[in-house]
C-alpha cells in the first residue's frame, strides 16, 4: 500500500533540472534509503515532498490525497515531518523544551498565551520520555546548543518524531558524526520507528548504514531514479555501483 | 533567556524592590517620584517592545507609532469627548494601538531583519507626518494638552503635583505590576516558547508546524498594545502629548532601553527602561548636550557590553557563584 | 506653462539633492549591507561645513570667486569623517547581527547631531552669500535663481559620473564584485577592508555634497539630519536598497511628487512619501530596482 507516491515530479534552479520526472513511491511501514552521489536530487525530493520547494510541474500524493499545492503547514498536519541535514535546532532553548515544542504544536496548543507552559505536566512528562527513547533524558534541561554533534543530530531526529508523523524523512541522520558513533545514533533511530511503526526514508552517503538499516534503497542519479531494490538488488547492480563508487565491485559490502 | 531559579533567590531582591517602590513617594520628594513614574511607565512600553526583540527575533524601529497612538488617544479623548476618566482612556488607547498594529503589523511581519525595520520606520513616519501636518486636528507642534484624569471615578483635586506625585503613581504602580505579570505569564506560555522556536529556526518552527506569520502578528499587536497602554498613562504626567512622542528617534530610544537593559532578559527592557530614564534625566540636567552623552553610552553599550547591565549582573552572578 | 516649468526645476532641484544623498546610502549598503542611520547627519557635516567656511571667508573679505570655490569643502569633512568612522566605529559589527549596526548608527547620530550643537551653536547657519552672487535667470516673464541651476547640473553630473565610476573604471568593478560577493571577492585577493572604507567614504562624500550644495539655498540647522535620513530612507525603500539606478529614479519620483503635493494639498505632502515607500515596501519589497 502506497503512502507516499509522486508523479513526474519537476523541480528546476535556472538551467539545472534538479528533479527531473520522479516518480517516486514510499510503501507504508517500510525503512527506505534514497541514495546518490552529491547533486542527484535527493534532498530536492526530500525538500519537495515536505513542502519546503514548490515544484515546478507533477503531483505527490499522501494516503491518496493531493498535496502537491498544500503548504508545509497542511503537510505536517497530514502526517509528514522531516529532520535536517544541517542540525536545525531551538539553540538557546532546552533539550526538553525543543521536544515539548513539537507536541506543543501537534497537540495545536501553541497559542495558548494565557497559560504557563510548565503547568501542561502531560506534554514535559511524554517529552521527558521522548528523550530517553533517543538516550539524552540526561540533557533534558540544557541547551540544544551545549551538546554534542552526536547528540543533536539525535535531538534532531527527536523533535521531528515527537510529531508522532506518519511519514518521516531523515536527512543524513549521522553526518558529522565520527565513524564510531553513526552505529548507535541509527540502532537507536531505527529500534524507536520500528516500534513505532512509522514510515521512514533516510537520506544517506554511508553504504555500510544503507546496507545494514534499510529494506529498500533508492537510487537516484542527475535528477532521475536509477534503481530501485532491495539491498541485494541493488549490491548486485553494475550500473548503480559503476555510477556511485565508479568501480565494479564484488557482492560483499566493502566495509 | 528566562531562567528558572528558585522562587527564594527571586524573591532575595523582588522584595526589597517592591517596598522600595510602595515607600518612594513618602521617602523621595514629587521630583524623583515622577521620574521613577516615567521610568514605570517606558518600562511597560519597552516590556511590550521586547516580546518582539528578545523572544521573536524582530527589532523594531517604529514602536513610536503605538506608544504615541496611545497619547494621542488620550488627549483626543479629552479635546472631543471632553473623556477624563483614566480606565476610559486606558481601554481607549489599548484599542487604538491594537487596531493600529494590526494594520501595520500585517505588513510587516512579511519580513524579517533589516526590512521589517525599515519598514515598521516608515509606517510609524505616517503616523508622526499626519500629527505633524493636521494641526488643526492634532495641535501640531504644540501639542494637546492632557489634564488630570479622575482615578477610579475620583476626581483629582486641585494639587497637581500632589495628585501626580500620589494617587496617579500608585494607579500606575499596579497597572505596572499587573503588566509585568501578563507579560511574564504570556512569555512563559506555549506560546511564548512557539515565539523563542521562531527566533532561534524559523524554518525548524515552520517544520513542526507553526505557522511563522500568525504568530509574529499576535507578538506585534500584543506589543503594540502595551505600548499604547504606556503611552496612555504617560499622556497625563507629561500633560501634553506633542509630535516628539511619534517621531522615529523616539522609537530609536525604546530600542536603546532595551539594548541598555539587555533584552536577552526578562527583567532587562525594565531595568533598561529605568536606567535611561535616570541617565537622560540627569544628563539633560547636567548639560544641553545630553544627547552626546547619550549617544556615547550607546557606542559603547554595544561594543563592550552588548547583553546590557542584565548581562554584567549575569556576569557577576556566575563569577560569585564560581567554586573558589 | 511657465509655472509649471518653475515647478519642473524645483522639482529637479530637490531630486538632485536627494539623489546625492540616497545615493551614498544606497551606495553604503549595496556594497557593505550596512544601513548607516547617521547618514543624514553626514548630509548636516556636508552642510554645516560648507556653511560655516564660506561665512567665515566671506567675512574675511575673500573674492567672491573664491567663495564658490569653497563649496564642496563640506563634501570633503562629511568623507574624512566617514574614513574615520568606518575602521573604528563600524568594523567590529559586521559579523555581528545586523541589529547592532543600526544601534551603533544610531548612536553615531545622536553624537554628530550634538557635536554640530557644540561646535556651531543653536542658530542656522547660511551661506547666502553664493546664492545671492549667482544671480537668477529669466524664464518667461519670472526670475529663477541661477543657483538653483547649477544644484541641477552638479546632481546630473554626479549621477553620471559615479554611474561611470561604478561602471566603468576597474575600482567599480572590483567594488560590484565585492557586494556581490564578498567571500569569493576575499579568496581572490581583494582587499576587502579597503573597498569598504572606499566605499563607505564615497558614500559619505555624497552625503555631504548634498549638504554642501544645500547651504546656499537653505540654512544649515540642528535637525536637518534627521530629517533627511527619513527622506532618503523613502527614496531607497521606492528605488530599491543597494541600487544607484534606483536611488536615481527614487530621487526623481520623491522630488516630483513633492512638488505637486506642494503645489496641490500643502497638508498631506509628507504623509504621502512615506505611504508610498509603505506601499512599495508592500506591493515590491525590492524596490523598483533593487535586489531584495
Amino acid at each position: 500500500m502506497s503512502l507516499l507516491s509522486t508523479q513526474a515530479l519537476v523541480k528546476s534552479f535556472g538551467d539545472n533540472r534538479a528533479v527531473n520526472n520522479v516518480d517516486f513511491v514510499v510503501r507504508q511501514g517500510e525503512v527506505l534509503a534514497l541514495i546518490g552521489s552529491n547533486g542527484a536530487g535527493k534532498t530536492t525530493l526530500v525538500n519537495l515532498v515536505s513542502g519546503l520547494y514548490r515544484a515546478d510541474s507533477g503531483r505527490i500524493v499522501f494516503e491518496e490525497k493531493d498535496v502537491t499545492s498544500a503548504s508545509s503547514y497542511g503537510r505536517i498536519q497530514a502526517g509528514i515531518a522531516r529532520s535536517f541535514q544541517l542540525v536545525n535546532l531551538f539553540d538557546q532553548l532546552t533539550c526538553a523544551d525543543n521536544v515539548a515544542l513539537s507536541i506543543f504544536a501537534r497537540e495545536g496548543k501553541t497559542l495558548k498565551l494565557a497559560a504557563l507552559a510548565s503547568r501542561d505536566r502531560a506534554v514535559w512528562e511524554e517529552a521527558q520520555g521522548v528523550l530517553r527513547q533517543f538516550g539524552l533524558d540526561s540533557k533534558a534541561s540544557i541547551l540544544a546548543g551545549a551538546i554534542s554533534h552526536g547528540e543533536r543530530k539525535l535531538l534532531d531526529v527527536a523533535v521531528a518524531y515527537a510529531l508522532k508523523p506518519k511519514l518521516l524523512f531523515l536527512d543524513e541522520p549521522t553526518s558529522g558524526v565520527s565513524t564510531r558513533e553513526k552505529a548507535p545514533i541509527m540502532d537507536i533511530v531505527s529500534a524507536i520507528v520500528r516500534a513505532g511503526g512509522i514510515t521512514v526514508v533516510i537520506i544517506e552517503h554511508d553504504m555500510d548504514i544503507v546496507f545494514r538499516y534499510s529494506e529498500r534503497i533508492v537510487v537516484m542519479h542527475q535528477g532521475s531514479i536509477l534503481a530501485d531494490g532491495s539491498p541485494d538488488d541493488i549490491r548486485r547492480n553494475d550500473e548503480v555501483t559503476t555510477t556511485l563508487i565508479g568501480t565494479h565491485v564484488t557482492g560483499e559490502s566493502a566495509y | 533567556m528566562p531562567k528558572n531559579r528558585p522562587l527564594l533567590m527571586v524573591l532575595a531582591w523582588l522584595i526589597p524592590v517592591a517596598i522600595a517602590l510602595l515607600a518612594a513617594p513618602y521617602v523621595v520628594g514629587p521630583f524623583h517620584t515622577l521620574t521613577l513614574m516615567y521610568g514605570l511607565v517606558f518600562g511597560i512600553g519597552v516590556l511590550g517592545f521586547n516580546l518582539l526583540l528578545g523572544y521573536t527575533g524582530l527589532l523594531s524601529f517604529g514602536h513610536s507609532a503605538y506608544f504615541g497612538a496611545g497619547a494621542y488617544t488620550v488627549a483626543f479623548m479629552v479635546k472631543y469627548f471632553k473623556i477624563a476618566s483614566m480606565e476610559l482612556f486606558l481601554a481607549g488607547s489599548v484599542l487604538v494601538s491594537v487596531v493600529i498594529s494590526l494594520v501595520f503589523g500585517i505588513v510587516c511581519v512579511r519580513y524579517t531583519r533589516i526590512f521589517f525595520g525599515i519598514l515598521t520606520l516608515a509606517l510609524s513616519q505616517v503616523l508622526w507626518s499626519l500629527a505633524f501636518k493636521f494641526f488643526w486636528v492634532t495641535g501640531g507642534t504644540d501639542g494637546l494638552r492632557v489634564p488630570t484624569p479622575s482615578l477610579l471615578g475620583m476626581s483629582p483635586g486641585t494639587d497637581k503635583m500632589e495628585f501626580l506625585a500620589f494617587q496617579y503613581y500608585y494607579y500606575v504602580l499596579a497597572v505596572f505590576a499587573v503588566c509585568v505579570a501578563v507579560m511574564w505569564v504570556i512569555v512563559h506560555s506555549p506560546f511564548g516558547k512557539a515565539l523563542q522556536a521562531i527566533r532561534d529556526n524559523e524554518t525548524r518552527a515552520e517544520f513542526i508546524g507553526i505557522r511563522i506569520r500568525r504568530f509574529r502578528l499576535i507578538a506585534f499587536v500584543v506589543s503594540g498594545a502595551f505600548a499604547g497602554l504606556a503611552g496612555a498613562l504617560w499622556a497625563p504626567l507629561n500633560g501634553l502629548a506633542t509630535p516628539d512622542i511619534l517621531v522615529w528617534t523616539f522609537s530609536g530610544e525604546i530600542v536603546f532601553m532595551a539594548v541598555l537593559g539587555g533584552f536577552h532578559n526578562f527583567i532587562g527592557p525594565i531595568v533598561g527602561a529605568m536606567a535611561f530614564t535616570y541617565l537622560k534625566t540627569y544628563a539633560v540636567g547636567l548639560t544641553v548636550y545630553w544627547q552626546l552623552a547619550l549617544g556615547t553610552v550607546l557606542v559603547v553599550l554595544v561594543l563592550a557590553l552588548p547583553k546590557g547591565i542584565m548581562g554584567l549582573v549575569e556576569l557577576i552572578v556566575a563569577r560569585l557563584r564560581r567554586p573558589r | 506653462m511657465e509655472s509649471l516649468v518653475i515647478h519642473g526645476l524645483n522639482a529637479l532641484l530637490y531630486s538632485s539633492v536627494l539623489f546625492l544623498i540616497a545615493g551614498g546610502l544606497s551606495l553604503i549598503y549595496g556594497v557593505m549591507r550596512i544601513l548607516n542611520l547617521a547618514h543624514g547627519s553626514l548630509y548636516a557635516i556636508g552642510a554645516y561645513v560648507t556653511a560655516w567656511s564660506i561665512g567665515a571667508a566671506s567675512a574675511a573679505g575673500a573674492p567672491n570667486a573664491l567663495l564658490f570655490l569653497l563649496l564642496p569643502a563640506g563634501a570633503v569633512a562629511a568623507a574624512a569623517v566617514g574614513a574615520a568612522l568606518e575602521p573604528t566605529l563600524l568594523r567590529p559589527f559586521y559579523r555581528r547581527p545586523e541589529e547592532y549596526q543600526l544601534l551603533v548608527t544610531f548612536g553615531l547620530l545622536m553624537i554628530i547631531e550634538d557635536c554640530l550643537h557644540l561646535i556651531w551653536g543653536p542658530n542656522p547657519l547660511s551661506a547666502g552669500k553664493v546664492y545671492q552672487l549667482a544671480g537668477s535667470v529669466t524664464i518667461g516673464t519670472s526670475r529663477y535663481p541661477a543657483y538653483n541651476l547649477a544644484v541641477i547640473a552638479i546632481g546630473i553630473l554626479s549621477a553620471l559620473a559615479l554611474w561611470a565610476f561604478i561602471y566603468r573604471t576597474r575600482f567599480g568593478v572590483v567594488l560590484r564584485a565585492t557586494s556581490q560577493n564578498m567571500r569569493m571577492a576575499l579568496a581572490l585577493g581583494v582587499n576587502v577592508n579597503r573597498i569598504y572604507i572606499q566605499a563607505f567614504t564615497i558614500g559619505c562624500l555624497m552625503a555631504g555634497l548634498g549638504g554642501a550644495i544645500v547651504v546656499p539655498g537653505q540654512s544649515a540647522v540642528l535637525g536637518m539630519g534627521v530629517e533627511a535620513l527619513v527622506l532618503a530612507f523613502v527614496v531607497v525603500v521606492i528605488g530599491g536598497l543597494g541600487s544607484l539606478e534606483g536611488a536615481f529614479a527614487g530621487a526623481l519620483i520623491v522630488g516630483f511628487l513633492r512638488e505637486t503635493g506642494i503645489a496641490l494639498f500643502p497638508e498631506v505632502e509628507l504623509a504621502v512619501l512615506y505611504l508610498i515607500a509603505a506601499v512599495v515596501l508592500l506591493v515590491r519589497p525590492a524596490g523598483l530596482f533593487g535586489r531584495a
